[in-house]
């Protein structure tokens, strides 16, 4: 796949073969519906089948006391309120279950319980809805200007806020000599992780506590969710996330079925459960992507961008989500927009719609996705538009290395790296001359090749400072490592942040043994669970490695003088005689070892060997860290592709796919790769495949994964992926977060190429995803437009 | 997304199975190897009081050399005709090798695939070209229908509550017939946007070309598939395909014309590769 790009070993650098792997190819990983609790009930949601309307009665069936729930019946608990500092946002509650109107299609209305789910879904098909449908608001553009027709009655429009900057734009776009417009647009789709949402819940009578087998990202900010929004003590509920299949952001947020099942098991003191199928998934959480951009270029001869106007519209949906809230993506759009480029001039009014939509949530990558495909399809038009090689315009438009660190238009600070340098080398492994010349040859089937390139960078690891600007209700602060030297030489680590999929159980042994030594095998991480990891608000935004793992590499450090102490005695010389060694444990002047094991030991099981004056913190500590400076370690990549587009078909075909990366010091590269090639994949979905389209009244055309494609293993090309090395300034051992990255350039880099291969047709597309229909649509409209023009000739 | 309750049953043998489904006035259904059925009882589109698993009946699991044709059993999966060698019939394995993904191609099955009439599923246009035979049986015993006939429409099909495709009997071709098949897929194992299948046997006197994946039951091109018997790829371009959709399937907007378009032109190039 690529170059093989590591260190030996088995500390940072080194490609090291996944721990937790071994049980998931076994099929021996444990997720939420593993769980079997003894007399566990089931639980389906009735949910709306119109997107807006008003309840007017729900009727139970007979005796069903006990066993179908309504908002009503729910009195303990709250509705979902996501409060924001945001100036304009707009306040909207969301009840566990709809209460007083409907505002999406597959919004929980009516909750049932029974043996099995089959029977619980018996019941909800006896429950009479009664609901007056209201005009659905599906058009954000429409929506944004609609006042009498209104998501929430108690606002005055349909806004949940409104974003402007403007920053040199005046004086800068009347500079320009070249004027480029463009209007794209990316659909709304879902996140589909493998697992869905997966909720066990019941109370423990011993512990007096609400017990939540979870599958979440952030299992402590779940707790305060769930705590508040039932009225508990923090103290009197314990979340349990155990192997997470996959989250992409869906699973940081509060939903409103696991609050309601929460709330059953408080109340019954009985094991609930509900698993999310795909129907539903598909349905109600079609949350993500959908952004519209009218962007225009100011730029000189050269396609140097001068000045860039934006007005961005995100369709919210219905509610704003707890704890991350609705502010977040248009947050990030009109901050990430300007992208990897230096440029001065910069004016952009972002407006987040309410619709009969579910409420939008942030999904891997969050707005970059849409920012970079935005940003760079209007590099390609601005070379077009000056008549130079997209590259080259990207050249002249990169921010420089010796600019480095950078602060933007909008006051991001770049902290490292050479962006020039990623897409030279994405260019260069590509080969671009020989994918030029075949591209002038013509293929002997007719298909036309398109050559795409795309230069993203990725803000991750931001802390405290920047999530505090998004005006969250709950804003990451310094993550927690606890670690402990077992009684053998072994080490337990304890965190806060949650791995669902990312390989963190060996990353962070990797940490750990870079300090210590100790065999990656011998490295135990525990997270996920409430009870049993140190507080951290958990995993999102490309920063567990660097937050909670910087923690963890500070924590080992911390160990050591202890460790030496132990050794210095046993060795029989003075402490600053001693030091510590990662192979052959606490050496002594003359050259002799006490290994660590021997030191845990003498700690544990044999104190009466230990020095009087031992330290008595003893070989286990738990330590907190934040980056000094914590605006971020921004990670970035080129990509770069070649497509071959059947102008008979639409059919679009990956011919070669090259990723030109840097997240500072790697700490495995095959994760790094790994997380890369999912990132991808997904990213191909976005641009080629998934979408739920509305029709007028709200209602969505892709329920099941017949009509919602997802690329599959034929349609994800083989990757090359190459990777650069430039450390943070800022973080521990420099190491950038990344998991997000990979998500975020293909559609722009598909569109570009495909762009590039019709651009003698005219065709120029700008809306994902960019299925067959959609390609043939503007072809033939193309050829309609032509047609006379050739015969005027 | 669970099923409604329902009962199932394991028949003995085909009468027993048509028995069954006589029995129960309309409530029940035969079932094949549920890769169509068990997503609609899922989704609770169907709901059937009765399954009759005729997926084990060793009647309808062989597949037959019967001289001039092969005779498959209606429970016959497509990857059992995917693996088997059918001499003069090879044709048979390739459409096969390209339905779905292999797993689902472990369980459904050609009676199957037949009785749900899916309008861009590949046997309901593959067999109507091959000039295959459909067998039925029901209570008054088998008969048999031409494939070009047996589909009435969208999930429509001559078959009556009580009957059951139980084989179908697909002549062998002639050695120097050609036979092109292309269908246009979003991905792999996805049902088509547009198909085609083209027969040229000029020794059984036959030239056939059908178009599938359409609103409705896939539709025969006769004229032109005289016309390409007569005067081979010359017969066919973008007018003459265009015309003899426009006869066949009125009224197609623009972009399923040009991929209708495209299917016919490739399946009758692949033809005379
Ligand atoms: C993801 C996916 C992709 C697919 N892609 C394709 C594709 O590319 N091309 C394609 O052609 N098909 C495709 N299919 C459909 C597949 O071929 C199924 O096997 C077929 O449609 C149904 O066959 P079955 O044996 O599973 O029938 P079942 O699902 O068991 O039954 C389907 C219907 O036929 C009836 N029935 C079953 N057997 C008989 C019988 N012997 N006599 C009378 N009635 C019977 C049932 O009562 C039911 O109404 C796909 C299916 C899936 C799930």
């Amino acid at each position: 796949m690529s170059e093989e790009h590591g260190k030996p070993g088995q500390g940072i650098g080194a490609r090291v073969p996944r721990k937790e792997d071994s049980r998931h190819l076994h099929g021996r990983g444990q997720y939420v519906s593993d769980t079997v609790i003894p007399g566990q009930r089931e639980v389906a949601f009735l949910r709306s089948p119109v997107a807006h309307g008003i309840i007017r009665g729900i009727r139970k069936p007979a005796n069903s006391e006990g066993r179908v729930f309504t908002r009503a019946d729910l009195a303990e608990a709250k509705d979902i309120v996501a409060p924001s500092t945001l100036p304009t946002y707009k306040l909207s509650g969301q009840p566990p279950l709809a209460h007083g109107k409907v505002r999406f299609v597959g919004e929980p209305v009516v909750m049932c319980v029974a043996r099995t789910r089959a029977e619980a879904e018996d019941l909800c098909e006896q429950v009479e809805l009664d609901i007056e449908e209201l005009p659905a608001l599906v058009d954000s553009d429409v929506a944004r200007f609609e006042k009498s027709n209104r998501v929430h009655e108690d606002w005055d429009d349909n806004l949940f806020l409104t974003l402007s900057a403007d920053n040199g734009f005046d004086a800068l776009s009347k500079k320009a000599t070249v004027v480029v417009n463009r209007e794209v647009e990316l659909s709304r789709q879902a996140m589909v992780p493998m697992e869905g949402k997966a909720v066990v819940a019941y109370w423990d009578e011993r512990a007096d506590q609400l017990i939540m087998y979870y599958s979440t990202q952030t299992p402590h900010i779940v707790r305060t969710g769930i705590a508040q929004f039932l009225g508990l003590d923090e103290g009197q509920v314990r979340i349990i996330a155990p192997d997470v299949g996959g989250g992409f952001g869906y699973k940081v947020i509060v939903h409103p079925e696991e609050l309601s099942v929460a709330w059953l098991a408080m109340k019954y003191r009985k094991p609930f459960r509900w698993i999310e199928d795909r129907r539903e998934h598909l349905v109600s959480g079609a949350n993500a992507r959908q952004h519209h951009y009218r962007l225009t270029a100011y730029a000189d001869d050269k396609g140097r961008l001068l000045a860039l106007d934006a007005e961005i519209t995100i369709d919210g949906g219905a509610y704003s989500n707890w704890p991350f809230t609705i502010g977040l993506e248009p947050g990030q759009a009109t901050g990430n927009l300007p992208g990897p480029y230096d440029f001065q001039g910069y004016r952009c009014k972002t407006y987040c719609v309410a619709t009969n939509k579910p409420g939008f949530m942030p999904y891997r990558g969050v707005a970059r996705t849409g920012v970079c495909f935005a940003m760079e399809l209007l590099m390609d038009a601005i070379a077009r538009a000056v008549d130079r090689d997209p590259y080259e315009v990207r050249m002249e438009n990169l921010v420089r290395p010796e600019q480095m660190p950078y602060d933007n238009v909008v006051k991001k600070h770049y902290d490292s790296g050479n962006y020039p340098a990623a897409l030279a080398l994405a260019r260069e492994k590509f080969d671009h001359s020989k994918w030029a010349e075949r591209q002038k040859k013509g293929e002997p089937d007719g298909r036309k090749i398109g050559i795409g390139y795309a230069s993203y960078c990725e803000q991750s690891a931001h802390g405290t400072s920047v999530f505090a600007t998004w005006g969250l209700p709950l804003v990451p602060g310094y993550d927690q490592s606890a670690v402990k030297l077992t009684p053998d030489g072994g080490l337990e680590v304890r965190v806060g942040v949650h791995s669902h999929g990312q390989g963190m159980e060996t990353t962070f042994a990797q940490l750990a043994h870079e300090i210590l030594g100790i065999d990656v095998q011998k490295i135990k991480i525990t997270h996920g669970d409430t009870g049993t990891t140190p507080y951290s608000t958990g995993t999102y935004a490309s920063r567990s490695i660097v937050m909670a793992g910087g923690a963890t590499l500070k924590a080992c450090q911390e160990l050591i003088p202890r460790i030496v102490k132990i050794g210095a005695f046993l060795l029989g010389c003075k402490e600053d005689e001693a030091r510590f060694d990662k192979a052959l444990g606490v050496v002594g002047p003359d050259g002799r070892a006490v290994e660590l094991k021997e030191i845990c030991t003498v700690w544990y099981l044999r104190p009466d060997r230990a020095p009087l004056d031992v330290d008595r913190r003893g070989l286990e500590v738990s330590v907190s860290y934040k980056p000094d400076r914590d605006t971020g370690a921004f990670s970035y990549a080129s990509h770069a592709v070649a497509v071959a587009v059947d102008t008979e078909t639409g059919q679009v075909e990956i011919l070669d796919y090259v990723i030109a990366e840097d997240c500072g010091t790697l700490v495995n590269p095959m994760v790094v790769e790994g997380q890369t090639l999912g990132g991808v994949a997904q990213g191909i979905g976005t641009a080629m495949y998934e979408e739920i389209q509305y029709d007028a009244n709200g209602q969505p055309n892709a329920s099941t994964l017949a009509d919602y494609l997802l690329p599959g293993p034929t349609e994800i090309p083989n990757m090359r992926i190459y990777h650069m090395e430039t450390p943070s300034p800022y973080t521990m051992y420099g190491i950038k977060g990344m998991g997000e990255g990979g998500a975020i350039a293909p559609p722009a880099v598909i569109f570009n190429a495909v762009n590039d291969a019709l651009r003698a047709t005219g065709v120029e597309v700008s809306k994902t995803p960019l299925t067959p229909h959609r390609l043939l649509e503007e072809i033939e409209r193309a050829r309609h437009q032509q047609m006379p023009k050739r015969e005027a000739a | 997304m669970k099923a409604a309750a329902f009962e199932y049953l394991k028949p003995q043998d085909v009468p027993g199975a048509v028995k069954a489904l006589a029995g129960s006035a309309g409530d029940a259904k035969p079932l094949g190897g549920g890769q169509s059925l068990g997503p609609m009882l899922n989704l609770r589109l169907a709901r059937p009081k009765l399954l009759v698993d005729v997926s084990r009946l060793e009647a309808m699991r062989t597949i037959e050399d019967k001289g001039a044709f092969w005779r498959i059993g209606g429970a016959v999966t497509h990857s059992a005709i995917e693996d088997a060698n059918l001499a003069g019939c090879t044709v048979m394995s390739d459409v096969a090798r390209n339905i779905a993904y292999r797993t689902i191609r472990n369980r459904g099955t050609i009676g199957g695939s037949l009785a749900h009439a899916d309008p861009a599923a590949d046997w309901p246009l593959a067999l109507p070209a091959l000039a295959a035979t459909i067998v039925i049986a029901g209570p008054a015993g088998e008969r048999s229908v031409p494939a070009g006939k047996f589909m009435k429409g969208a999930f429509a099909t001559e078959l009556a509550e009580d009957e059951l495709v139980v084989a179908v009997e697909v002549p062998k071709l002639s050695p120097g017939a050609r036979w092109g098949y292309w269908k246009f897929c979003r991905k792999t194992g996805e049902f088509p946007e547009a198909s085609a299948a083209m027969l040229m046997d000029p020794e059984r006197k036959l030239a056939r070309l059908w178009v599938g994946a359409l609103d409705g039951a896939p539709q025969s091109l006769d004229a032109l598939a005289a016309d390409i018997a007569m005067r081979g790829t010359q017969a066919v371009s973008e007018t003459s395909v265009s015309a003899a959709l426009d006869l066949a399937v009125p009224g197609q907007e623009p972009v399923s014309r040009r991929l209708h378009v495209t299917a016919v032109r490739r399946a009758v190039q692949k033809g005379f590769n």
